[in-house]
């Protein structure tokens, strides 16, 4: 039989005491984009949480950047805070010299070297740039919390972003299925499809829900629309 | 004749938990395998006694991580006619816990021909916690009413138990308490005892990201117990608009096999008389 010898440690009342500090928190929140042939749509949901509770019920997590950029942004909300505060001194910096605003595409490419720039202590932010390119079609870039980025058709981010991608993989880019007419989404289309997929990932994830909101960029401006989930 | 192997003393399963994988396991985490977590019931139940017995109420919604593993869970157990029980923490401890003092309980009851008594029931329960020490992780709502009146208490994982008018446990036990305390008042009336339960609870589905879904009520009173399981739908699930359904023939098929197997005729049989197509 085993026995167990419990010795007082002797060292232990000398040893420096050490303290720890988090720097981050998770505040939950999905953002989720669609490109389409001349829009795009972008949408976040609009509760802003802390372990079991929450701490807000209306939060926008979408930022609109210029005339034809959105940006959805979640994760750490001190750093989505600092980081779109950042983003729109450099936009108002980049007009005041070069007299005209930035393309979407510039966007996706400054953000990606400001994520970079903070490679080790980042941003713990998930983000995802909506918008209309320099010929007017609808484009997503999204990002990894340290600067990787690409271009992509749809994309769901944060903390529901795990149930969500295979929905679009599925629907949009028509994954797993034989047979079918690959046709391209329109607008009404894309909209109803956004609230659908936000109503599935509220019942299974808690960190989503209470309500989204959906911008829809388009030549003629972004448009703004509001939808109430559940709020359990 | 072959010999009987007679097992000894030492072979006999005595009851009671197996450890035997338990150096294994620390050596496997050592080696970096992450362990499989089970369902926790982050949960709000709550428990108040009035005029003429006691109600019990909890939440339908059990997590596992941040994911909602089951939308519709009953967390009010059954103790035995007279009593019930609701219970917060794992899952898999809340629900055998319960069954087993279930089972003492009757068992209990068929020796000695009476009605169990609540404080039997709690006693059993936290004798039971108390020597895991804490490591079951139930934290649990016992209420009943036996021949002495109607009981209530709430039983902690570690075997501590309380007695008490109100009680209220889980991760949005403070959201359901904060209820209680603003509209308990003594020997309420029926209606006005399970709204009060039916508030304390959805306070915690609204205000706790562990709660959520509807509202399971339990009425008990001196010969009487009502479960009352959806109560209320506290959330009602939100209306799609896109038709999901796959045109038949979407799901691609990859390779298509026919094996036959051999097979012995071990008897064959008639079975009735069929009567001849005459339509």
């Amino acid at each position: 039989m085993a026995t167990l010898l419990m010795k007082p440690d002797e060292t232990s009342s000398y040893a420096p005491k050490q303290t720890y500090f988090s720097p981050y928190s998770f505040n939950g929140g999905t953002v989720l984009a669609i490109a389409g042939d001349d829009f795009s749509v972008i949408a976040s949901d609009t509760r802003l949480s802390e372990g079991f509770s929450i701490h807000s019920r209306d939060v926008e997590k979408t930022y609109k950047l210029t005339g034809t950029t959105v940006l959805g942004s979640c994760g750490f909300h001190g750093d989505v805070l600092t980081l779109t505060k950042m983003i729109e001194a450099r936009l108002k910096t980049y007009k005041q010299h070069h007299q005209k605003t930035m393309s979407t595409s510039a966007i996706a490419a400054m953000l990606s070297t400001m994520l970079y720039y903070r490679r080790f202590f980042p941003f713990y932010t998930y983000n995802i740039v909506a918008g209309l390119d320099d010929e007017g079609k609808g484009c997503v870039f999204s990002f990894d919390p340290v600067g990787s980025y690409e271009r992509e058709a749809y994309r769901a981010g944060g903390s529901a972003s795990s149930m969500l991608q295979p929905l679009l993989d599925n629907q949009i880019g028509f994954k797993n299925q034989q047979g079918v007419e690959k046709v391209g989404l329109s607008q009404e289309k894309a909209v109803a499809l956004v609230k659908d997929v936000f109503i599935s990932a509220a019942e299974r994830d808690i960190y989503t829900g209470d309500a989204i909101v959906i911008q829809l960029v388009t030549k003629d401006g972004i448009k703004s629309e509001r939808f109430q989930l559940r709020r359990d | 004749m072959a010999a009987v192997a007679i097992p000894t003393a030492t072979d006999l399963q005595i009851g009671g938990f197996n450890f035997e994988n338990c150096r294994r396991n620390v050596v496997l985490k050592e080696k970096g395998l992450k362990e499989p977590t089970a369902y926790k019931t982050g949960t709000t139940i709550v428990g108040l006694i009035y005029k003429d017995g006691v109600v019990l109420a909890a939440d339908t919604r059990a997590t596992e991580d941040t994911v909602v593993a089951d939308k519709n869970c009953e967390k009010i157990h059954y103790i035995s006619s007279n009593i019930y029980c609701c219970g917060a923490g794992t899952a898999a401890d809340t629900e055998m816990t319960t069954q087993m003092i279930s089972s003492q309980l009757e068992l209990h009851r068929l020796n000695t021909d009476r009605k169990p008594r609540v404080c039997t029931a709690n006693r059993l329960l936290k004798q039971m916690l108390f020597r895991y020490h804490g490591y079951i992780s139930a934290a649990l709502v016992l209420g009943g009413v036996d021949s002495t009146g109607p009981h209530l208490y709430s039983v902690y994982p570690h075997g501590s138990t309380d007695k008490l008018p109100y009680v209220t446990m889980g991760s949005g036990s403070l959201a359901a308490m904060s209820v209680f305390e603003d509209g308990f008042k003594p020997d309420m009336e029926k209606q006005e005892a399970m709204q009060l339960a039916r508030n304390a609870i959805v306070a915690g589905i609204f205000n706790d990201l562990g709660s959520g879904s509807n509202v399971d009520v339990c009425v008990i009173t001196k010969d009487k117990t009502e479960y009352l399981r959806t109560f209320d739908e506290a959330n009602l699930k939100g209306q799609r608009q896109g038709n999901y359904r796959y045109k038949r023939g979407t799901t691609g098929v990859l390779k298509t096999q026919v094996k036959k197997f051999d097979y012995e005729v071990v008897g064959t049989k008639v079975k009735g008389e069929e009567k001849m197509e005459t339509a």
